[in-house]
């Protein structure tokens, strides 16, 4: 172990609220040695940055650490004035926060921002710090660093302004770099590029890094140590590769059993934890995580377990497990009898794919279906008489189709449209060209009473569990609202019906005169998931309706939404940026790409036998949670930023950033090929062979498509 | 310890049943909700008072005005004095035993008097508010919810509006029509809704890409039901600040009225008339028809004015310290 940067000895901080007190961190030991990652995982509220805060000694207000040591080599934090404090700060301790758009200060240019450390620190001239922001904005690989030194923050991207983000951080060299989730609020394929140049720094640099996250996959490859906190404790450290396959506490099992994978079968429930985290304004007595665990006993409940372990590997649990949990499919029915018996009544459209694509074209009509959609919003110039001066292309040319009882996944990166077209299909937005059709009608052609009965069958689930439920209404009125503007059944029969859908999404009848703000993000999601449901769709389009949750209430969330989907039988449009999620939850999947769908398929056509170079890159990023896998990762997917949907490339929208992209990408837009039954892809240099050319002759539609041999 | 991470879930029965070993034995949500108990919490609008009355100055001023509003409406009940009948013998006498506030110029007593125009005071301050806030609570919701050429024509309408000076037409008006506090509370009321629905449209105009509102239109609810069920309700907040000052600009604008001469009609008061009766009589040194109404006329609108910030800070923090 090379000698430790950083240690924390027993930390306690505790956060003073009007009323109460929050134990954020209790008696938490860390050590990083030079040169080092050590990952910090837990979920929201486990305290995880707060004890960042800690190091840094700015904790909010009312915070402030009660117990224990913070030691930089030999140098005591705790407890050290705030003008040497502040000398360490930003110097030999840095931080690079999650929201870069905040963090930065949108008044100054983003030259003077990196080099404002490097003045105040090393009280160096004003060119002379301009010169090595320079030299910092090259190092974080920030494209031609000399033009922008005079660029503000909102000129650039997301993930330039992290780059930019981190710089700052550097610019001092600091022997010790705390990241707070530094990649959480940017997109996979921006995110995989941002975690490289981490990656590489603190090799050049040689700085120890803790990197403080809620995503396993993002820790994984990147920390040859990781910590997971819970409640405030840290209840299991170990090497990486130890933890992911060996580890010894429920909470890390339960939490890496509940992640959806790209690689698993997607019939397979998840692994769920039950119920909570708990209030840390008042602690249970015991083992923390014992209210959730399903090994408790009477001395977890009673007794808080110390850290114990032996070697590198320590853990804090009167029962620990013996490496990760193995869900296994009941097997007396024959092996694979059940799997296929769930395939069947779940996935209807790809399995026995010559039968029933047919059976599509000729019998029932798509349930939903769209043509060509165009849907553009205008960018207006001028205070007064806005004129159009632009438009920025959401979604341009989709065509899709959606079965009865089938679920349908959409992914794509932030931008790509995926919303606005999740609003055409519910038709609270009318597309500028094209046709969205539900069971063969034109919903937003209707007009009152008739497109009030239409509406019944299509319904939404919202991203933000905090916005989507009316903050003054209880959970009663929230439910029957539905009932109540459609005017069914009599208030007696809308009440009953709101028990029962409780019930189904498993919350407890005393929720029902609640308010929302009563409950959490994974229980609002709950309400929310019941009020889709309360008229009966015959589809539902769910808008990443989990990316708000925390990993430990996601599955929960997820195995319900899958349960509810094929006990009633309806389809389901899930939108999501996680490939992950949508494949466990969709039977087919389209991949959209800046306003356009570049690619449709069952999730293995997708997932295995990627046709377009953007899906392909897609599945490279996507950080995996195992340490094997993520360090034999070399490249980082896709360079580049995405392109404005103000000014889209020509032909195909990829190509600027597309290692195959050659001269007739930026000329001609590609087609629509086909290469499976239900695989298709728009790609002029496909990285599979598409299916002879007659068979995909309909153009772009991949709407009546199915009607091949 | 190998047995128990032997998952068997019920696939087709049961798909959620990932919850292993000894868990609750799952199907029966109402005996075991697996989304978790439901914790108590106060209300939202139990945490804004719990915010209030960390205000001191606030409770005060909560206080003050309680203890007027006694004085003016269940005082007379214990202190008799005729206010009906001027009375020329006992013209401007001082404080007495029998006039604990003197007597006006009309014989009347001073403090009596005060109490009948604080009655009228604050019936006008509440009822020319209510109309304000009512009108331009739904005018300032449509504009919002409807947008477009709509709210634009709205909205330079009020603009229009508020570039009148507003005195000249109250004192026009109150030419026209009697005194009476009904007329008045309309005539102040219709003239004083303009910045409320400027409030109350821009709050609109920030709920209604809420998703809930969204979410009511995917279930097809009418304009009128998103209006009144969830956008006025969501908006209470704002209305709730803006009426405390709006009640204190009614009093003020009132009070100016009746200092000018076009207030209530006699035998009716304001303390506006008795300001402005009593502004001979200052230099005469009778204090009595001076200081004790013009300072309770001070606390009453300070009151209000204290009472309407505080209401809004609590509102405001009300989600950040819990």
């Amino acid at each position: 172990m090379p000698t430790p940067a950083l240690k924390v000895h027993d930390l306690t901080t505790e956060i003073q609220l009007s009323r109460a007190t929050v134990h954020a961190v209790g008696n938490v030991d860390l050590e990083i040695g030079e040169g080092e990652t050590l990952g910090l995982v837990g979920e929201s509220g486990s305290g995880k940055s707060i004890l960042g805060l800690s190091i840094l000694g700015l904790l909010p207000g009312g915070g402030h650490v009660t117990g224990g040591s913070i030691k930089l080599y030999d140098r005591e934090l705790v407890g050290m004035k705030p003008r040497e404090l502040r000398e360490i700060r930003g110097n030999e301790i840095a931080m690079i926060f999650q929201d870069s758009l905040s963090s930065l200060n949108p008044t100054k240019s983003i030259g003077e921002q990196v080099a404002e450390p490097v003045r105040l620190h090393r009280g160096a001239s004003r060119k002379e710090a301009l010169d090595r922001a320079l030299e910092v904005l090259e190092l974080v690989g920030l494209p031609r660093p000399r033009e922008r030194l005079s660029d503000y923050p909102h000129q650039l991207s997301g993930g330039l302004r992290q780059r930019v983000m981190i710089a700052i951080a550097l610019a001092c060299e600091p022997k010790v770099l705390l990241a707070d989730e530094p990649t959480t609020a940017l997109d996979v394929t921006i995110q995989a590029q941002i975690l490289k140049v981490l990656d590489d720094l603190e090799q050049r640099l040689g700085m120890a890094t803790l990197l403080v996250t809620h995503d396993m996959g993002v820790v994984a490859g990147r920390s040859r140590r990781i910590n997971v906190m819970y409640a405030g404790r840290i209840v299991e450290t170990a090497p990486s590769e130890e933890l992911f396959t060996a580890m010894r506490h429920p909470y890390t099992q339960s939490l890496l059993g509940s992640i959806p994978r790209l690689e698993s079968d997607a019939s397979k429930p998840l692994l769920s934890i039950p119920g909570l985290p708990p209030d840390l304004t008042n602690p249970p007595a015991g083992c923390r995580f014992a209210a959730r665990c399903r090994f408790a006993t009477d001395q977890c409940r009673a007794q808080e377990p110390p850290l114990t372990g032996s070697g590198e590997h320590f853990f804090a649990c009167w029962n620990p497990v013996d490496g990760p949990a193995v869900i296994t499919v009941s097997k007396p029915a024959a092996g694979a009898a059940p799997a296929a018996a769930v395939a069947a009544s779940v996935i209807s459209e790809p399995a026995p794919a010559p039968a029933a694509a047919p059976a599509a074209t000729n019998g029932s009509a798509p349930l939903l279906e769209l043509v060509n959609v165009v849907r553009e919003y205008p960018v207006t110039a001028g205070a007064l008489l806005k004129r159009k001066v632009n438009s920025v292309k959401a979604v341009s040319n989709v065509s899709l189709y959606v079965n009865p009882g089938e679920s349908f996944g959409l992914v794509g990166e932030s931008g790509c449209g995926k919303t606005s077209l999740g609003k055409l299909i519910v038709g609270i937005e009318k597309p500028d060209a094209g046709q969205v059709k539900v069971r063969g009608e034109e919903l937003f052609k209707k007009r009152g009473g008739e497109l009030r009965t239409a509406r019944r069958v299509v319904q939404m689930m919202f991203q933000d569990p905090y916005g989507s439920l009316d903050p003054r209404m209880r959970v009663r009125s929230i439910l029957r609202e539905p009932m109540q503007v459609q005017g069914i059944g009599s208030a007696k029969e809308q009440d009953q019906r709101v028990r029962e859908l409780l019930g189904e999404v498993g919350l407890p009848v005393n929720a029902l005169e609640r308010y929302p703000h009563e409950f959490s993000g994974g229980q609002r999601q709950r309400i929310a998931l019941a009020r889709a449901l309360v008229l009966e769709p015959k589809i539902m389009v769910a808008d990443e309706p989990v990316s708000a949750l925390d990993v430990s209430i996601r599955s929960q969330v997820l195995n319900l939404m899958k349960r509810l989907q094929s006990e009633h039988g309806m389809a389901s449009i899930v939108i999501s940026h996680d490939l992950a999620v949508v494949k466990y939850l969709s039977d087919r999947i389209g991949v959209m790409y800046l306003g356009r769908l570049v690619e449709l398929g069952t999730g293995d056509d997708i997932y295995r036998r990627a046709a377009h170079p953007y899906t392909e890159a897609l599945i490279k990023t996507i950080p995996v949670p195992d340490p094997a896998v993520e360090k034999a990762k070399a490249d980082v997917g896709i360079r580049g930023e995405l392109p404005s949907p103000i000014d889209p490339p020509s032909g195909c929208r990829f190509r600027t950033r597309c290692p195959l992209a050659q001269e007739i990408c930026s000329q001609q837009e590609p087609p629509m090929r086909r290469f499976g039954p239900s695989h298709q892809a728009a790609c002029h240099f496909p990285l599979q062979t598409p299916e002879p050319e007659t068979a995909a002759t309909n153009g772009a539609g991949a709407s009546a498509a199915p009607s091949l041999s | 310890m190998a047995d128990s991470q032997q998952i068997e879930p019920l696939i087709g029965e049961q798909m959620e049943g990932a919850m292993l070993g000894p868990a609750p034995s799952g199907g029966l949500h109402q005996l075991v909700p697996d989304g978790g108990e439901v914790y108590v919490t106060s209300s939202g609008w139990r945490l804004a008072w719990r915010e209030y009355a960390s205000n001191r100055l606030a409770l005060i001023a909560l206080a003050l005005l309680v203890l007027v509003v006694l004085f003016c409406f269940v005082g007379p009940i214990f202190y008799h004095s005729n206010q009906t009948l001027s009375n020329p013998l006992a013209q401007t006498e001082p404080p007495s035993g029998a006039h604990l506030l003197g007597t006006d110029q009309n014989g009347f007593d001073e403090l009596g008097r005060l109490m009948l125009g604080g009655q009228s005071a604050l019936e006008i301050g509440a009822y020319a508010s209510l109309v304000a806030i009512v009108i331009g609570t739904l005018y300032g919701a449509i504009a919002g919810l409807v947008g477009g050429v709509l709210d634009a024509v709205l909205m330079r309408f009020v603009d229009v509006l508020l570039s009148i000076p507003f005195l000249i037409v109250v004192l026009v008006l109150a030419t026209k029509y009697s005194g009476t506090v009904l007329d008045i509370s309309l005539v102040l009321g219709i003239f004083s809704w303009l910045v409320p629905s400027r409030l109350v449209r821009g709050e609109v105009l920030t709920l209604r890409t809420r998703d809930f509102v969204i979410a009511a239109q995917t279930m097809g609810a009418t304009r009128r039901r998103v209006i009144f069920r969830h956008l006025i309700p969501n908006a209470m907040s704002v209305t709730i600040v803006n009426i405390t000052f709006l009640i204190a600009d009614s009093i003020l604008a009132l009070a100016l009225l009746g200092f000018i001469g076009f207030g209530l009609q006699f035998p009716n008061t304001s303390w506006g008339d008795m300001l402005g009766n009593a502004q001979t009589y200052v230099t005469n040194g009778q204090w009595w028809l001076v200081y004790p109404v013009g300072g309770l006329l001070v606390v009453v609108v300070l009151c209000f004015n204290i009472i309407g910030d505080a209401l809004r800070d609590a509102v405001d923090v009300r989600l950040q310290r819990r």
